[in-house]
């Protein structure tokens, strides 16, 4: 046993700690002298899914469907244009963070902190590691820089990095090491939930290893949770308990990850999987690709926006948005067949 | 076609960088061969000197980056073997050679069209320049080509402009450029790391097809052990402007035998692997290319590391099984040290 997925289902069968219900984002598109609005881009368009305390929910998707602005809403970066974070505070109070003044979203931002893909643009070049990873508290109102200082050698070791590097500056450390900087800061104030943007992407194969193992040695030691969002399959793979696929601005499917990788039901889901490049010469066949490009957000089919590209799609693909539905315990889908059709997913290989 | 004679032959090349804080070996002694029809694929992480390597081929390398030694063997209009690095970068012939016999998809797709002519316009430039046709021919091929990477109605969109097109539209013309004059080899830079999965897919399709048909070699350059286990015949796996392991993909990927190669097969997670499970790491990072160390470029990290031996010489390629070579002192004591 000891697969991720049963173990914390089982420990933490409780309320979501949060619960995404009906999120939009949409950005205006302006023209001309006036800058009228002449559309909207729906960035996010009705995005439903929770996250279990302990659990890591992966978020999946090609380029532009919506996963930074997704998690953007969440942390309250951007103002969402509708649909309800529902947020379970340390405090035991439910707040929903899309409504919630800036005053106390402020005392709740310690339990949320993001990591950003890119490790060299998210750090500033001119501090050097101590005032990095100590910069929260500080602004958090922990003013000795002794008791900093201590838990700044406390956060270093905890990421694998030598506390006398404290005073050196970020330019003299590699991609892996900057991201371990990054994770010691965003650790800095205890958070509960983390939101990692695509944090192994912009790092060497050789070093994604690494800081992937120590998120799960974190998650474990610190009992985090996460919403690790990523274009790489594989990658969300390793570290998810689930994993929700997002396609135009919505959720195509949501489901525990063996399942969603065994047996996807979505066409997408299904689709994705296919694409990806397997390493190893000997499963070349294998590789179907899909037809056509991904739509625009600004500007989406008919009914369900994957009917252009799907294999499957019938007339009322094109009339009616397929809604997400639970169909087998645990595994939502947004597809108007997904009961019927037969996919196959990575095991098939 | 004659296969026992390489298209290409990259003998002991050496290209460094003069900066004021010191010199960066960034290709330090590479050899491997192209042979006709062959995808070779040339695998390494950021840095270890893949992209210097085929622009050293291109002779398109900018100062203060220099080839200072090695040769660049190529069998230039099917007959003899031409060194390049003895060409003037700017002469004729070289010229000629980029282009119309080596064609490049470079590594950054945006900065490959200009964003003031059309595709169409740029396609018909590469053309009329290395060949003999006139301009109302040179649009039609230009159309045939956009035709043939599978870009929809070609004659509407050769008059767009790059930014007008989707990513894999995009990766689509610049495959239709390089390959306008049909040339005999094609280098791709990266050509899918900044497009998505399922465009991936269609542009490693369309290249495999592509090759199939042309009969041209290419040189496939990724950090993507999946796409290079996907598209290539024949692998070159760098590290730290180094050849550490060359090979059969089938070889590499099941009976890799140098220590670098074999960790980076382990520690890459894949959709088959269990979740939650860590992953074999290699140890600490790659080197700050200013800091290389002496001896074996890989023996900080190499669980195999002999004291004494490997890091105070350097070990040379050599044939280590029937189809492949290595440079690592567990199979030989041949070193590249003067
Ligand atoms: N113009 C330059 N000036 C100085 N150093 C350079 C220059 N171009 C490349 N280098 C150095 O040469 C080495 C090899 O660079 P190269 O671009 O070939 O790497 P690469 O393998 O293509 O990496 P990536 O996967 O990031 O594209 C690096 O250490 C790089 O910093
Ligand atoms: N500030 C913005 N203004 C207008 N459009 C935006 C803005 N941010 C994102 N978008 C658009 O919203 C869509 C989703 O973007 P994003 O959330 O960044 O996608 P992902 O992270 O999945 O790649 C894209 O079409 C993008 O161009
Ligand atoms: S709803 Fe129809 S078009 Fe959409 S994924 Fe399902 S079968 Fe395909
Ligand atoms: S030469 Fe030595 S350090 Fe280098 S790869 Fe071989 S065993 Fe490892
Ligand atoms: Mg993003
Ligand atoms: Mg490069």
């Amino acid at each position: 046993m000891t697969s991720n997925t049963e173990q914390t289902t089982n420990s933490t069968n409780g309320h979501p700690l949060l619960d995404v219900k009906g999120l939009k984002k949409y950005f205006p598109i302006k023209k001309g002298f006036f800058k009228k609005t002449v559309g909207h881009v729906r960035a996010v368009d009705d995005v439903n899914f929770f996250i279990r305390e302990g659990e890591t929910l992966g978020l999946v998707g090609e380029s532009g469907c919506g996963k930074t602005t997704t998690s953007r809403c969440i942390l309250r970066a951007v103002d969402p244009t509708g649909g309800r974070v529902l947020y379970r505070a340390k405090s035991g109070a439910t707040v929903d963070i899309a409504q919630l003044p800036a005053s106390e979203m402020r005392r709740l931002r310690p339990e949320m902190q993001m990591i950003f893909q890119d490790p060299f643009a998210s750090l500033n070049p001119r501090m050097n590691l101590f005032d990095i990873v100590s910069e929260p508290m500080f602004v958090n109102g922990i003013k000795s820089r002794s008791e900093r200082a201590d838990r700044v050698a406390e956060l270093l070791q905890l990421v694998g990095l030598r506390p006398e590097y404290m005073q050196r500056f970020p330019h003299a450390f590699s991609g892996g090491q900057r991201q371990r900087i990054v994770i010691a800061r965003a650790l800095a104030l205890k958070p509960r939930l983390v939101v990692a943007d695509e944090p192994v992407s912009a790092l060497d194969v050789s070093v994604q290893a690494q800081v992937l193992n120590l998120l799960l040695d974190l998650q474990e030691q610190l009992k985090l949770t996460y919403l690790f969002v990523a274009h790489d399959l594989s990658v969300v793979k390793h570290i998810s308990t689930r994993v929700a696929v997002m396609y135009v601005g919505k959720i195509a499917e949501i489901a525990p990850t063996d399942a969603l990788f065994n047996t996807p039901k979505h066409p997408y889901t299904a689709a994705l999987m296919a694409a990806v490049p397997v390493a190893d010469p000997r499963v070349r066949s294998k590789m179907i690709p899909l037809q056509g490009d991904v739509p625009s957000p600004a500007n989406p089919p008919s009914g369900c926006y994957f009917h252009p590209r799907c294999p499957f799609a019938e007339a009322v693909c094109k009339q009616e948005t397929p809604q997400l539905q639970e169909i087998e315990p645990n595994h939502f889908v947004a597809c108007h067949r997904a009961k019927e059709l037969e996919l196959d997913g990575i095991s098939a290989n | 076609m004659n296969n026992q004679q390489p298209l290409l032959s990259v003998r002991n090349l050496k290209t460094y960088f003069s900066l004021d804080e010191g010199q960066v070996k960034a290709v330090d002694g590479v050899s491997f061969d192209v042979n006709p029809g062959q995808v070779v694929g040339i695998v390494g992480e950021s840095g270890c000197g893949k992209s210097v390597t085929i622009k050293s081929i291109l002779r398109i390398i900018q100062k203060p980056g220099k080839i200072v030694d090695g040769q660049i063997l190529f069998r230039h209009n099917g007959d003899s073997m031409l060194d390049l690095t003895q060409l003037n970068a700017q002469s004729e012939q070289m010229r000629q050679i980029r282009g119309a016999e080596i064609a490049l998809i470079p590594q950054e797709p945006m900065a490959a069209f200009s964003p003031v002519h059309t595709i169409g316009n740029q396609i018909e430039e590469a053309i009329l320049l290395h060949q003999p046709v006139s301009k109302q021919q040179a649009r039609k091929i230009a159309i045939e080509r956009l035709r043939e990477v599978g870009v929809p109605s070609p004659e509407r969109r050769i008059d767009s402009y790059s930014w007008e097109l989707s990513g894999g539209l995009r990766q689509r013309a610049m495959i239709a450029m390089a390959l306008s004059c049909n040339p005999k080899l094609l280098i791709a830079d990266e050509p899918t790391t900044a497009i998505d999965v399922t465009t991936q897919a269609q542009v490693l399709n369309l290249l495999r097809d592509l090759q199939a048909q042309h009969d041209a070699a290419i040189i496939f350059i990724t950090h993507d052990l999946g796409v290079i286990a996907q598209i290539a015949d024949f692998v070159v796996v760098m590290y730290l402007g180094r050849v550490m392991e060359t090979g059969p993909v089938d070889d590499i990927f099941h009976n890799p035998q140098h220590p670098y190669t074999k960790a980076l097969l382990k520690s890459i997670p894949t959709v088959t692997s269990e979740s939650g499970s860590r992953l074999p790491t290699i140890e600490g990072a790659i080197p700050h290319p200013f800091n290389r160390p002496a001896g074996c470029p890989f023996y900080p990290r190499c669980i195999e590391m002999m004291p004494g031996t490997c890091n105070t010489s350097t070990p040379s390629l050599q044939p280590v099984t029937d189809t492949q070579s290595a440079s690592c002192f567990l199979y030989h004591k041949q070193t590249d040290d003067e």
